[in-house]
């Protein structure tokens, strides 16, 4: 059993798992931190973005000055934004079978993977996952599209080239591999070959291995997978949450007894607790509305926004605040807050009760219907009429590098009665404000990642005890920035094995049993002996067929007749010869009552030596041994073969024949 | 014993020796024994007895009856032991043979109600009310009564067992008390045979290897030496300190709270614990051996005696001092001085409680923490007090909560990873900190302080409890560096603390959690009350947004939060610190904060922000707040009849205070109340009385006095009756210089006052004369009202007779049940 590690980053893994002849591809995640190295994409044409200027190397070389712009102290990459994708190179992945997606953060990979790979397998996802990542990857594709560069830089990539460059570009992870975004096309094609699957359900891939998907409570739709063959299991737990938001609470019993488990998508913030960045998000919302101020909250357009929303349809009517309109601004706006109603199945108890009352499970419904809350697919159109100040705006990108976001830094950043709120916390807010800066306007960090952290891990663990645990390596080691916290890792026994970014890793794991099958009238045809009080043994004399994975054992066909028909004979040649076997033999010879049997036959001067293994009873006289050990007994002799007949008759006197 | 109780106790009588006749309610009972006690402590019970035959007949039959309930059967036991508490009326009952029957050794009681635990404690009770003189000593004596009560000590029933071990104290202590009287102590060898008894048994239980007899000897010595301080403890202790003493040999000790208790009691006893060095040895052998979290406790008690050892005293602060100097050793700090809290402690035990589990660690610390704390003010507490270094323990406790203590010992590391987000230790080390603040420290420390409680009062992730604490130990704080001598308006601290201080308030005030908003609110009441007059602190409050913010929370959805919002805006208000933002575009929009309060007074439906508004109004009275002093008048009149239709009986009791203190205003303070104050003329001059009265008839104070007079709630009518009797005090000398000849006519104002008086509240009152009120006064006998209020509202429920007649009445009601069962 081996699993081959495409992806370095611990949330948006991206691993081949080869169990039983089949490769399964667990999950597709996309690193986006490569687009921070980029200079934004204003929507608007940015008079201080177009006019920065180029970087030139220390001794003045400036011919990467088109490709390179130096803003704020920091160098930026001047071109379309590119993705750092899960390697490629490290396994052919044509030969991938099966693609098992987690949630719809980790699937932002899918097209490059399925559409240029040569991918000819199946995707497993649940429904909302699929649509709720169908509308990420619009947003994506929208967001880069809408604003068309002509230039796309490659010069800065080369290795020679970029060892010249400042920190980060310097230290950029295979900035060659990088690739521009995918195409609506291909996306359209990537999720057509997804096929659905709930809860629960048991599939079979080519009858070696069953997958499931259980719930993991992190996001609409989203699970952990169950891999198993008839004796060994492997569970996949990717972005997990057991607090209590909206989607169905995890499903940890059936994570229970696996040999091995995969454990990816902890918490990216174990030290913040998720109640007290909502609490500090509302205090400094209110501060700044209150003061006259605009709230702008960067953010994906489904997940933690949903929770957000709801926390604020309670909040902001008890602050005072309930005449300060809440904006959402994305392509998919609609369709985001659309699909969350319809998803009852996979919502929380809570939730789902709703339903039957009937009321839309979330309250954004009675937001947007009091007018509370307006969405627009983007600043252009209905919302330049709508616009009120002081508002709360929610929108994306959260890495600030494209979307609609980029407008309003660039609108708000100036004044210091406008505060930015972080509440992802997939991007370093520091890096991601680093092309705006000097920025006037305030900065709150309140990352909100609802997955397990480290004491939820160990929890986990104890309970449902798998025999290994696998994991990347960041969570076998403290923080960088806390290297104290030695809490802060995954703390189990047998400890935890680690895994990194093109490492091919061999699981500490064999497989011993296979599921054989035996068919009616040859088991008819058995006649077991009890070897022991509730032990039978029977021998089998059997054929082996072997199809798609699945091994039954069929009664051999009769020897064949002598026959000098040529087809006869060439039937009996495909059929494998049976011979006359010789029984087996079972059961353990008792050193004193065997020396005293060689005694009664005759033989004299025997010296019994113990060893390692068992017994050598010498027989000094006849210069024979006789090594007797668990599975084995020896008659070493010279030449003197009725003695060794002799010797065997007595030792097979103490064994049983069957 | 009155007639009427005596007439009715027969009939009572019958119905307890009645097994068909349930008594339902055991307190009914309780409360009997409890009558029958304080009869039989200024009667002669035998009297009482012989008067009262019933009585005896009721314990004879309950003997007798095979199927008495087993409440009725305990009550028996308990009653007969109060009855033989008198030596003479003891003769008279065992004439009977009545009290062996009852607590004799054959346990007539039988197996059955001996099983029940009622019956048990009843029996043992009944002995402890009966063993106060030479007969009954000989009588348990007799009985074998002692073993019967060894026995006991290790009862199922927790009570039973406790009960026993206080009755086995009990009886020692009788025997020995009645033996000492007039003659000199004898040694232990002389003492009554069965006091030599109770000892042997203690004895051979410190040597058991069953820990809860070791516990139950324990105990039994525990409350002997808290009680009685006789000689003959002396002796006492003196020949079982030895056994004592190796039990601390023994691996694990058994018992070791209870052998913590018996050392401290035995210390702070005045005939045993000064002079024993032997005892000093035990304590200090404890010390060592006992576990951390035994041990603690040992070296608190030892360190609150008055006079003990200084090796001892050295060595219990260093015990208590342990787990802190472990948290500094963790963190790696610079030592402190030599001695305690060095840093150079190596406790491998210690180290394993602190690291074992997260429970245990924030246990021990929390413990350790609170022990200081109570010790820190005490006269007795150590000197030299190791005050910078217990601060830099807090600190770093609370850096170690937080997550910003960054250690660099892999010790460190752990315990870093197990107190994280640990909300107790947090909160204990907060109060420490707190507590502190009375010893100050370097300036570099009071930053350390100053910067660890910004910390935990910005950090997002500290608990509402959590946020609580921190803005009373910074409140604590300031108020010690506001008291630095020489240091005149805001202290440097001061002067740095507020302008970080006030974003962190401003983003409380914000908080989704009502608890925070309101512990942040009461802060913010606390820094105007202290420093609302300082120049510097003016300057930053108003430069922030925290007055506004703090008005917005009169309109919060919860009530306490309003409540709050209303004292601190009463307070910010008096002090000048809140003027209402002049609004040129909407000036209409301009509401003054009277207006707003009266607002909240009239409409809020909760009583905790009308309550609050009207102590801000009281004290904005009492401090001439300019909006009051406009027009006080108005303002009294709107307020009284506000307050009158109030549901909440507080906020009425309030507006008389309110009256009271407009009263007073008026006609001078209450003169005999105050026997020290510069004597003021007894009564306004004869010449203002009209107008004032005038006024207060303008204002409809009376109206609202007598309304309350005859209020539903009994404070009320209390606090309304003292303003009359006041107003009375003050008026009537007068009265006659200025009344007019003819006599005003009162039938309606009597009207009125009959139907309040029957309970119809709704009568209006028209409009009063100066004349007509004093005539009231005059008519109404407020000093019997007063007396009447004065008596508890149960008086008369409170009394035997009540208490009989309910008993048969409860009877009778099920009596009546019962025929309506069939």
């Amino acid at each position: 059993m081996k699993l081959f590690c495409l992806s370095g980053h611990p949330t948006l893994p991206c691993n081949v798992l080869k169990f039983k002849s089949t490769m399964i591809m667990l999950d597709c995640g996309l690193d986006m931190t490569s687009t921070l190295s980029f200079l934004p994409l204003p929507l608007v044409q940015s008079p201080r973005l177009s006019n920065l200027p180029g970087w030139s190397l220390k001794d003045g070389n400036a011919f990467l000055d088109k490709e390179l712009k130096e803003c704020s102290g920091h160098v930026f990459v001047d071109s379309v934004p590119e993705f750092c994708l899960p390697e490629t190179e490290l396994i052919d992945l044509s030969t991938v079978d099966v693609i098992l997606i987690s949630n719809y953060h980790c699937m932002m990979a899918l097209p490059y993977i399925t559409e240029h790979t040569g991918f000819s397998g199946t995707v497993y996802a649940t429904e909302p996952t699929v649509q709720i990542g169908r509308l990420l990857m619009e947003e994506l594709v929208n967001f880069i599209e809408r604003v068309p560069k002509a230039q796309s830089a490659s010069l800065w990539k080369s290795k020679d080239i970029q060892r010249l460059l400042p920190s980060p570009l310097k230290d950029a992870v295979e900035a060659s591999t990088w690739r521009r975004c995918y195409t609506m096309q291909e996306v359209n094609a990537a999720l057509s070959k997804i096929r659905l699957v709930g809860y629960s359900q048991k599939i079979e891939l080519f009858g070696a291995v069953q997958v499931t998907p259980l719930s993991s409570g992190y996001a609409l739709g989203s699970s952990n997978w169950i891999i198993q063959s008839h004796y060994e299991k492997v569970s996949y737990v990717s972005g997990s949450s057991l607090l209590t938001t909206h989607p169905q609470p995890m499903d940890q019993a059936s994570l229970k007894n696996s040999d091995v488990l995969v454990l990816t998508g902890l918490t990216q913030i174990p030290t913040a607790n998720p109640d007290g960045m909502v609490g500090e998000f509302c205090s400094n919302l209110a501060l700044t509305v209150r003061n006259g101020g605009n709230v702008l909250v960067p953010c994906y357009p489904s997940g933690v926004i949903y929770d957000l929303l709801e926390c604020l349809y309670q909040y902001m009517d008890s602050a005072g605040l309930s005449s300060v309109p809440l904006y959402f601004i994305s392509p998919v706006a609609n369709s985001s807050l659309e699909f969350s109603q319809i998803f009852a199945e996979w919502l929380c108890h809570n939730k789902q009760s709703k339903v039957y009352l009937p009321e839309p499970p979330f309250p954004h419904a009675e937001l947007i219907q009091t007018n509370k809350l307006k969405h627009y697919p983007s600043i252009h159109g209905d919302f330049s009429n709508d616009f009120r100040q002081p508002c709360v705006l929610f929108t994306g990108h959260p890495s600030l590098r494209f979307g609609d976001v980029v407008h309003f830094m660039e609108l708000w950043g100036k004044s210091s009665l406008n505060t930015v709120i972080f509440t992802e916390p997939d991007f370093s807010y520091l890096e991601a404000l680093a092309p705006y800066q000097p920025l006037a306007m305030k900065c709150i960090y309140c990352p909100i990642d609802t997955r397990l952290n480290f004491i939820q891990v160990s929890k986990l663990l104890k309970e449902v005890q798998p025999l290994h645990v696998v994991c990347p390596e960041q969570y076998t080691q403290p923080p960088p920035a806390q290297s104290h916290r030695t809490d802060l890792v995954i703390d189990c026994q047998p400890p935890a094995t680690s895994y990194r970014r093109a490492e091919v890793l061999t699981l500490p794991f064999k497989r011993r049993y296979e599921k054989i099958e035996i068919m009616p009238e040859l088991a008819d045809s058995l006649v077991p002996m009890e070897i022991k009080p509730g032990i039978s043994l029977a021998t089998v004399s059997a054929v082996l067929y072997t199809k798609d994975n699945k091994h039954v054992l069929q009664p051999p066909p009769r020897p064949a007749q002598p026959t000098s028909s040529k087809k006869r004979k060439r039937v009996s040649d495909d059929v494998p010869d049976c011979k006359v076997l010789k029984p087996l033999l079972s059961g353990s010879i008792p050193v004193e009552q065997f020396v005293q049997t060689l005694e009664k036959h005759g033989f004299s001067d025997i010296k019994v030596e113990d060893t390692a293994k068992g017994h050598i009873v010498l027989l000094q006289e006849a210069e024979t041994l006789i090594q007797l050990e668990e599975d084995s007994t020896h008659i070493i002799c010279d030449n003197d073969e009725m003695l060794r007949v002799r010797l065997r008759d007595l030792v097979l006197k103490f064994l049983q024949k069957f | 014993m009155d007639h009427e109780c005596s007439q009715l106790l027969p009939a009572v009588c019958a119905v307890l020796a009645d097994p068909r006749q349930l008594v339902a309610d055991d307190t009914c009972l309780e409360k009997l024994l409890d009558w029958f006690k304080m009869v039989t402590e200024t009667e002669s019970s035998l009297l009482l007895l012989q008067e009262n035959p019933c009585l005896v007949e009721l314990l004879s039959h309950v003997l007798k009856l095979p199927d008495v309930s087993p409440g009725v059967l305990a009550f028996s036991l308990r009653l007969a032991g109060i009855f033989a508490a008198q030596e003479n009326c003891f003769q008279y009952l065992q004439q009977g043979e009545l009290l062996t029957g009852f607590f004799g050794v054959a346990r007539p009681l039988g197996q059955a109600a001996w099983a029940i635990p009622t019956i048990r404690s009843g029996w043992i009770q009944g002995l402890h009310s009966l063993a106060q003189h030479p007969s009954a000593l000989c009588f348990l004596a007799d009985h074998g009564a002692v073993d019967i009560i060894f026995s006991l000590q290790g009862d199922t029933s927790l009570f039973v067992a406790s009960a026993a071990g206080q009755l086995l104290v009990h009886v020692l202590a009788l025997l020995m008390e009645g033996r000492a009287e007039g003659h000199p102590c004898p040694q232990g060898d002389d003492w009554p045979t069965c006091a030599q008894k109770i000892v042997h048994h203690i004895e051979e239980s410190l040597c058991s290897t069953d820990p809860s007899k070791v516990t139950q000897a324990l105990n039994v010595l525990t409350t002997t030496f808290g009680r009685c301080q006789s000689p003959w403890t002396k002796i006492l202790w003196e020949q079982l300190s030895p056994l004592v003493a190796s039990l601390l040999e023994k691996d694990p000790v058994s018992a070791p709270h209870s052998l913590v208790d018996l050392l401290l009691c035995v210390a702070r006893s005045p005939v045993l614990g000064s002079l024993d060095l032997r005892l000093w040895e035990t304590a200090a052998r404890a010390l060592s051996c006992l576990g951390p979290t035994q041990a603690g406790p040992l070296a608190l008690g030892v360190l609150k005696l008055q006079h003990c050892p200084e090796v001892l005293r050295t060595q219990a602060f260093g015990v208590l001092l342990q787990p802190l100097a472990c948290v500094l050793k963790a963190t790696a700090q610079a030592p402190g001085p030599p001695g305690l809290l060095d840093g150079t402690s190596d406790d491998s035990v210690m180290v394993d409680t602190l690291l074992s589990s997260k429970s245990s660690c924030a246990g021990l610390l929390c413990r350790t923490l609170a022990y200081l704390e109570e010790l820190q003010p005490l006269p007795q507490r150590p000197s030299p007090w190791p005050q910078a270094p217990l601060l830099r323990a807090a600190v770093t406790i609370l850096q170690l909560c937080d997550g910003s203590a960054a250690p660099t010992s892999s010790m460190g590391g752990r315990l870093c990873g197990t107190l994280a987000g640990c909300v107790r230790v947090q909160r204990a080390a907060l109060d420490f900190l707190g507590t502190l603040s009375e010893g100050m420290g370097s300036q570099e420390q009071v930053t350390q302080v100053f910067a660890i409680l910004l910390e935990t009062l910005g950090s997002p992730d500290s608990s509402p409890t959590v946020l609580k604490k921190a803005f009373q130990a910074a409140l604590r704080w300031l108020l010690s560096s506001s008291r630095t001598p020489g240091c005149s308006g805001l202290g440097p601290h001061m002067a740095l603390f507020f302008p970080e201080l006030f974003p962190v308030l401003q983003k409380r005030l914000c908080s989704p959690c009502w608890e925070v908003r309101d512990s942040a609110l009461e802060f913010l009441t606390h820094l105007s009350r202290n420093w609302g007059g300082q120049a510097d602190f003016k300057h930053v409050l108003l430069t922030s947004e925290v007055p506004e913010l703090a008005r917005q929370l009169l309109q919060d959805p919860e009530s306490y939060v309003r409540a709050s919002a209303v004292t601190t805006m009463g307070e910010l208000s008096s002090r000048g610190l809140y003027t209402v933002p002049a609004n040129p575009e909407h000036p209409e929009d301009q509401q003054s904060l009277l207006l707003e309060f009266l607002h909240i007074l009239s409409v809020d439906s909760e009583g905790f922000p009308r309550r609050a508004v009207m102590q801000v109004f009281i004290e904005w009275l009492r401090g001439s707040h300019i909006d009051v002093a406009q027009d006080t008048e108005w303002f009294m009149a709107t307020v009284l009849e506000t307050v009158s239709q109030d549901l909440d009986w507080e906020v009425r009791a309030q507006g008389l205070e309110l009256a009271m203190v407009f009263l007073s205003q008026m006609l001078g303070p209450l003169g005999p109340h105050c026997p020290y104050t510069v004597a003021l003329p007894k009564a306004s001059p004869p010449d203002l009385l009209p107008k004032v009265l005038a006024a207060l008839c303008r204002v409809r104070l009376f109206e609202f006095a007598f309304r309350a007079l005859f209020d539903c709630d009994r404070p009320v009518a209390q606090k309304s009756c003292d303003l009359l009797l006041f107003l009375k005090d003050k008026t009537i000398p007068y009265s006659s210089l200025w009344e007019s000849g003819s006599t005003p006519n009162l039938e309606s104002v009597e009207a009125a006052l009959q139907k309040w008086q029957a309970g119809e509240q709704g009568q209006p009152l028209g409009d009063l004369e100066p004349e007509a009120v004093l005539a009231t006064l005059r008519s109404i006998d407020l000093q019997g009202l007063r007396d009447t209020l004065a008596e508890g509202s149960d008086h008369v429920e409170k009394s035997p007779q009540s208490l009989l007649r309910d008993m048969l009445a409860m009877v009778g009601v099920l009596q009546k049940n019962q025929a309506d069962c069939y």
